[in-house]
């Protein structure tokens, strides 16, 4: 299979190079629609990874690359189900994200993310995940997490710890806040600056260049420089299900299932 | 340096351009999501301007409850 056009997002292979384009309204949140897309996706890897040296993500939501967890069918999933059923039910889900976000973290080939607009939550991790990120300088980041009681689910402070100093991640996560693309260019975040725009341009330059190289040596070099920290992914599950369990969480995820305020996205 | 007066008239012009609203239609005592009718990604985006514009780092949580144009003026003169 050389493309795939699913409910969530759409794939192409064309010389060498995929190209992801996440496209579910509104912000590209990842649930369970958008999970069993990627699933499909990692699923062919094996397959395509003969002929491929670059995967390139990107969105084709205005503004966004993806606001994160789609937390109103969170809200909804878990208000359906008895307290003491709840935890059990995030881990599954938990489970199978990780399944994902793993794959592509060690995916066989060169995976870039390129981000134009926000990227929160649950999509800075899959941005994560991937070996590079190119951002748009209007792009931005976040993992507001904290602000909803939880802590980010999809394997990110393990992902930020692997690849950033210890500041910038206490600062991000306990602040919530969000941080524009030049300050991620700093800190080491992004390892490309665009212009407005012009992400995923550079992602294909970037990808032009990386093909010409080795696949072999390139895959060795891929597991060399970056090793999956799977006991900490595994805590961090445990962790995130620990705290999903008490109330403040509920609460806070029907104020921002209900907010008809202006910024939804950052409660 | 900038005054608070140079910084509102740059967020108001800033604003404007972004959002493609004739300039000199926003006033520093503007609602800005009532005046411009827009949302939070869009908000995300017009702090990027800001900061690009300004060389400067303007945390959400400064900005959290601010919602005219002078108000955000001042929060970016703080950290000129």
């Amino acid at each position: 299979m050389k493309s795939f056009d699913g409910k969530t997002l759409r794939w192409e292979w064309r010389e060498g190079v995929i190209e992801l384009t996440l496209d579910h309204e509104p912000a590209n949140e990842i649930g369970t629609a958008m999970l069993a897309d990627l699933e499909q996706f990692v699923a062919a890897f094996a397959a395509l990874a003969p002929e491929t040296s670059v995967c390139i993500i990107s969105s084709a939501r205005k503004a966004v690359f993806s606001a994160g967890g789609d937390l109103r069918e969170l809200y909804a999933t878990a208000a359906a189900v008895a307290a003491k059923d709840r935890p059990a039910g995030v881990r599954a889900f938990l489970g199978r994200i990780h399944a994902v976000m793993n794959a592509i973290d060690e995916a066989p080939f060169v995976t870039i993310a390129a981000v134009h607009g926000a990227c929160l939550g649950g999509g800075l991790e899959l941005a994560l995940a991937c070996d590079m990120i190119i951002a748009d300088k209007m792009a931005r980041f976040a993992f507001p997490e904290l602000r909803l009681g939880f802590i980010p689910g999809f394997g990110g402070i393990p992902r930020l710890k692997r690849d950033l100093g210890n500041a910038f991640v206490r600062d991000l996560l306990f602040t919530g806040r969000t941080v524009n693309a030049t300050r991620a260019h700093a800190v080491g975040l992004v390892a490309q600056l665009a212009g407005e725009g012009e992400a995923h341009r550079i992602a294909r330059s970037t990808a032009a260049q990386i093909t010409k190289y080795d696949s072999v040596t390139r895959s060795a070099a891929k597991k060399f420089i970056k090793p999956i920290p799977r006991e900490e992914l595994r805590r961090e599950i445990d962790l995130f299900c620990e705290l999903f369990t008490r109330p403040a969480v509920m609460a806070a995820l029907k104020k921002f299932v209900e907010d008809s305020g202006p910024m939804p996205y950052l409660p | 340096m900038r005054t608070l007066e140079q910084t509102t008239q740059e967020v108001l012009d800033l604003a404007a351009s972004h959002f493609h609203v004739p300039a000199g239609s926003l006033a520093p005592g503007d609602d800005f999501f009532k005046k411009l009718g827009i949302d939070s990604l869009q908000t995300l985006e017009m702090l990027s301007r800001l900061e690009n514009h300004f060389g400067i780092e303007l945390p959400d949580y400064e900005v959290q409850g601010v919602s005219d144009f002078k108000t955000l003026a001042e929060r970016i003169q703080s950290r000129l």
